[in-house]
């Protein structure tokens, strides 16, 4: 009875397997299993294979198992010795070869894949280039052929091909968009990594940080944003426009004394920091204080701005911006009269 | 005191155990609180920090200072009685690389109350763990705790190597020796080419933070690159140091409880030192992601994905050692067959893992935390339960309680595949590893609640174990000779526990499983070797205690040497290497006195060996 139960039990998770990866599970715009561009598609087609040639073996292996472990269980009463069978010379062939060719199976796309993912396509014309920079807990794109820099939402044209050159400004991290490619880490600079990938839809995507990379790791996200030519266009003319600055001239002042130190926005300040420009268009604060009006999946962003504003370490542990109050000694009304200017800070 | 002085191999394995299971204690411990944080979205029973100075502590632990010294526990415990010797090659080598391993160990895990622990990950990968990213001295207490640790590990993979070569008893050549000898002696080899790759690692990433050298530091020239080459070195043959002797347990205990020998023994031994060979030829698998290219990713995914052929021999080889067999179901068969599929199904991950553009999705998510856990935990340690319960009577003279074993087995294997079955999901559905918390609205919440609630009842299973070892112990001794009735190989054919000198007379082994075939031919036990002689035995001493104590205060003397004190007598003791210093004299010292006295040992005369 209790070995009955075994065997089935084992084949549960099997059935589940089949199940899941059938009902395609997870967010489309996060999942491995719902890929929307092509290196994700190439991925996917991999694990297919690879997963479809191991249900293979567990289910050969699990039927051995349980039919041996229900067989020959010994009954009371069963005292003989079974034959000492040496081995098998035939058999033992057999499963020496099988597993070789359907090793074969898998190694032979694979090789075919790996080379294919590895392309470089830096010297694409069509390509748009983006230098991907990997800070602790944030990320920075620059489009060098438009000299601008962006941070934490990747603005992309559908359809079009993204050469990127990936390194970090300080520790490792891992750059990675389940559903539209695989990861591939940033190293220092001198060991610079490139890949590419297309988005054939427009949408919004979820990228993170795969690497361990300090106390906020798990907070190092960031969006990828696919939008028509027109659009990125669009986007881009407004990127380059000059600053919008708070209108109080005051208030100017102190966001330009204190936020400008490290932070950019249009043609002023410093980009040691993330870029500012038009954020308040953006998808999220911080990478991921989630901008939703309809607060299904987070907050306006004007309050994301005021929540991050008020409290940088208790949103994001560890990260590297000073906080407002304590270190740069703003009040909280400019706080939260700098964050209603940034909320109003769009691109469009 | 005893305990202190000792240089018998059975206590030796004792006191591993004893180590081994405190370390996994504290590592299951972590691993609660770990999963715990991770029950719901957004949760903030930890903070960030503490969270990584967690996973890096529980990876460390476990593997380090957890699983380890039990694989060496049942070596220790095993090997020579298998091999019909009556000690290890070196007796007070052996003790040496216990205490050394246990004050790596204290070392490392004082680094919780002595101002923060590593928290870089178990990896430690650079530049994140220089002293530039990580401030505290965890660090230092990884990089140093590990080199002495260490230090134990290489003198007993050493001990083993030499024990297995020159001490095997009259006609046991190589290929009529018990399957777990012939994986430890495989599993020493790699331990003495594996760690020293590590230890050069940690002594270089020792400089880096403490003597301010730049190995590792980009902007001095240094490559982090580097450190994972090194570190995967090591890295990838430490898993087969973990599950070798794992196939090695399984081995023993199937056959004895189908009452059929192995099948296939020598392809046995043929696909063992293909897996280790293998094992050091596929590092780079752990860093397709790295940016190495796709040549290197293309010849590193399908050497490791070889590795599949010899894992498969055994597996097949196990289940037809089954087939045609009497098969009892006691609880270290239970295990043993459990180990069966669910080894598998970490295997089959295994293989998925190496297509390199597959790993592109998989690495460093949930996905891969499964798949090593399935290997880890599915594999090893339960092949390290069924090892414990199948040799407990031989180890304590006490047969472990049945119904509690069973009680053990099927709360630790329901709880095991409720834990790391649906991580696999996790992070195919895109949640990345070593994150402290995560959004909610991700479709994570369910598939972690489901692996905390298992995590509780894999504890739940170790608690029983716990109790059933606190029950047993209460029991007088009682064991007899070869408790399972069928076992075939020499550590059955003498008292449980052995006498201090284990074989009255040494054995002549006339086959492969050499007790059964004196059983099937009709003999009580085993025919001697030689005439009933006086036994030479080593004399037990304080000194590899000692010696281990002055290497973990210098320790502590080289990883505050920097540190500011404030002035006055500490710092002067520590700035200026006094406290190393010292450590290093009483090490050192103690290392002339050794030399310099001779200790003969002392023997055991006929009389008394007939007297009992
Ligand atoms: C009760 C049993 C266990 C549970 C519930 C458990 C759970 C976990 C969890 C949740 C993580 C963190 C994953 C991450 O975010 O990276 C982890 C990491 C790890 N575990 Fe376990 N674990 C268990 C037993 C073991 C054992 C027995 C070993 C080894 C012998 C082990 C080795 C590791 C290693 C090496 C890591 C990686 C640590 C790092 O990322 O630095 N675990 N475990
Ligand atoms: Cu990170």
């Amino acid at each position: 009875m209790m070995r009955t139960w075994l065997s089935a039990r084992r084949l549960l998770p099997l059935i589940a397997v089949f199940g899941t990866v059938l009902a395609g599970c997870g967010r489309e715009d996060l999942s491995v299993l719902r890929p929307q561009g092509p290196p994700a598609e190439s991925s996917l087609g991999l694990m297919k294979l690879a997963i479809s040639i191991m249900i293979v073996v567990l289910l050969i292996v699990f039927s051995i198992a349980a039919y041996v472990l229900i067989r020959f269980r010994r009954k009371p009463g069963q005292d003989e010795i079974p034959e000492q069978i040496e081995g098998s010379f035939k058999l033992e062939v057999l499963w020496t070869v099988i597993p070789l060719i359907l090793v074969i199976v898998l190694a032979v796309p694979t090789v075919r894949t790996v080379f294919a993912l590895g392309e470089n396509h830096s010297g694409d014309k069509n390509a748009i280039k983006v230098k991907v920079t990997g800070h602790q807990y944030w990320w920075e794109f620059e489009y060098p052929d438009f000299g601008i820099k962006t941070a934490q939402d990747l603005v992309i044209p559908a359809g079009r091909n993204i050469a990127f050159e990936l390194t970090t400004n300080d520790v490792l991290h891992s750059f990675w968009v389940p559903s539209l490619s695989g990861k591939i880490d940033t190293n220092p600079t001198g060991a610079t990594n490139r890949f590419s990938f297309s988005a054939p839809k427009e949408g919004v995507y979820r990228g993170k940080c795969a690497e361990l990379c300090g106390p906020s790791h798990g907070f190092m996200e960031f969006k990828v944003k696919a939008v028509s030519n027109d659009e990125f266009k669009q986007w881009i003319e407004a990127q380059k426009a000059p600053a919008v600055l708070p209108e109080d001239p005051a208030l100017a002042q102190t966001f330009k004394d204190q936020c400008l130190k490290c932070h950019a926005v249009g043609d002023q300040g410093l980009a040691v920091g993330p870029n500012l420009t038009g954020i308040g268009s953006r998808e999220s604060v911080a990478g991921i204080l989630l901008n939703d009006d309809t607060r299904q999946d987070g907050a306006p962003v004007e309050e994301n701005l005021k929540t991050w504003l008020h409290d940088t370490q208790g949103v994001k542990p560890g990260n590297r911006m000073p906080d407002p109050s304590k270190d740069m000694g703003l009040t909280d009304d400019e706080i939260d009269r700098i964050a209603e200017y940034l909320a109003s800070y769009k691109l469009n | 005191m005893d305990w202190i002085t000792t240089v018998d191999h059975k206590k030796i394995a004792i006191l591993y155990l004893w180590a081994g299971g405190l370390f996994f204690g504290i590592g299951g411990i972590e691993a609660l609180l770990i999963r715990w944080q991770l029950i719901k979205p957004m949760n903030d029973f930890v903070d960030a920090q503490t969270f990584n100075e967690l996973i890096t502590m529980h990876g460390t632990t476990m593997i380090f200072l957890g699983v380890m010294p039990i694989i060496f526990a049942l070596m220790n415990a095993v090997i020579p009685l298998q091999i019909g010797a009556r000690d290890v090659a070196f007796p007070f080598l052996n003790a040496l690389g216990f205490w050394t391993f246990l004050f790596g160990g204290l070392l490392l895990n004082l680094s919780w109350v002595m101002g923060g622990a590593p928290d870089a990950g178990w990896t430690s990968y650079t530049p994140l763990s220089t002293s530039a990213y990580s401030g505290t001295h965890g660090v230092d207490f990884y990089t140093i705790g590990l080199q002495i640790a260490g230090l134990g590990t290489l003198i007993g993979g050493i001990n083993f190597l030499a024990t297995v070569i020159t001490m095997r008893a009259p006609g046991m050549s190589y290929m009529r020796m018990p399957m777990f000898a012939w994986t430890t002696f495989i599993t020493s080899a790699i331990i003495l080419f594996a760690f020293p790759a590590i230890t050069v690692g940690l002594v270089l990433l020792t400089f880096d933070r403490i003597l301010g050298a730049n190995f590792f530091e980009p902007g001095a020239g240094g490559s982090p690159v580097l450190w994972q080459h090194i570190f995967w070195i090591f890295g990838h043959p430490e898993v087969y140091i973990l599950i070798l002797p794992a196939f090695g347990i399984i081995s023993e205990v199937i056959p004895t409880f189908a009452r059929k020998r192995l099948f296939g023994y020598s392809s046995m031994v043929f696909a063992t030192i293909l897996i280790a060979f293998l094992g050091f030829m596929v590092w780079a698998h752990h860093m397709f992601t790295t940016g190495l290219g796709p040549v290197a990713n293309a010849l590193f995914a399908v050497s490791t994905m070889l590795i599949a052929v010899p894992t498969g021999i055994k597996i097949f080889n196990w289940l037809f050692t089954l087939w045609g067999g009497s098969v009892r179901f006691t609880t270290p068969n239970l295990f043993a067959s459990g180990f069966i599929p669910t080894f598998t199904m970490g295997g089959v991950t295994g293989v998925m893992l190496a297509s390199a553009p597959a790993d592109f999705q998989f690495h460093d998510t949930y996905f891969v935390v499964a798949h090593f856990h399935y290997v880890i935990v599915g594999g090893l340690v339960m092949g390290l339960f069924a090892g414990l319960h199948y040799w407990w009577p031989k180890m304590f003279g006490r047969m472990l309680n049945e119904t509690l074993g069973k009680w053990t087995f099927w709360t630790f294997i329901i709880g095991f595949h409720l834990t790391f079955f649906v991580q696999h999901f996790l992070g195919l559905m895109g949640m990345q590893r070593r994150v402290f918390t995560y959004l909610p609205n991700q479709h994570f919440d369910t598939l972690n609640l489901v692996s905390t609630i298992g995590a509780g009842l894999m504890g739940v299973g170790t608690l029983i174990f716990l109790t059933n070892i606190i029950v047993t112990s209460r029991k007088p001794p009682d064991a007899a000779d070869d408790p399972w009735e069928d076992g075939r190989t020499l550590e059955w054919s003498i008292p449980s526990p052995p006498p201090e000198y284990n074989f009255k007379q040494t054995p002549l082994v006339r086959g492969l499983d050499a007790l059964w075939k004196e059983k099937m031919a009709g003999n009580k036990g085993m025919t001697p070797a030689e005439p009933v002689g006086s036994i030479h035995m080593p004399s037990a001493t304080p000194l590899p205690f000692i010696m281990s104590v002055g290497i973990f205060i210098a320790g502590f003397g080289f990883m505050f040497s920097r540190d500011d004190f404030g002035g006055g007598f500490v710092s002067f003791l520590f700035n200026n290497y006094i406290v190393t210093g010292l450590g290093l004299l009483i090490t050192f010292g103690s290392m002339l006195l050794r030399s310099l006295v001779d200790d003969h040992g002392w023997h055991i005369e006929p009389e008394e060996l007939e007297g009992r």
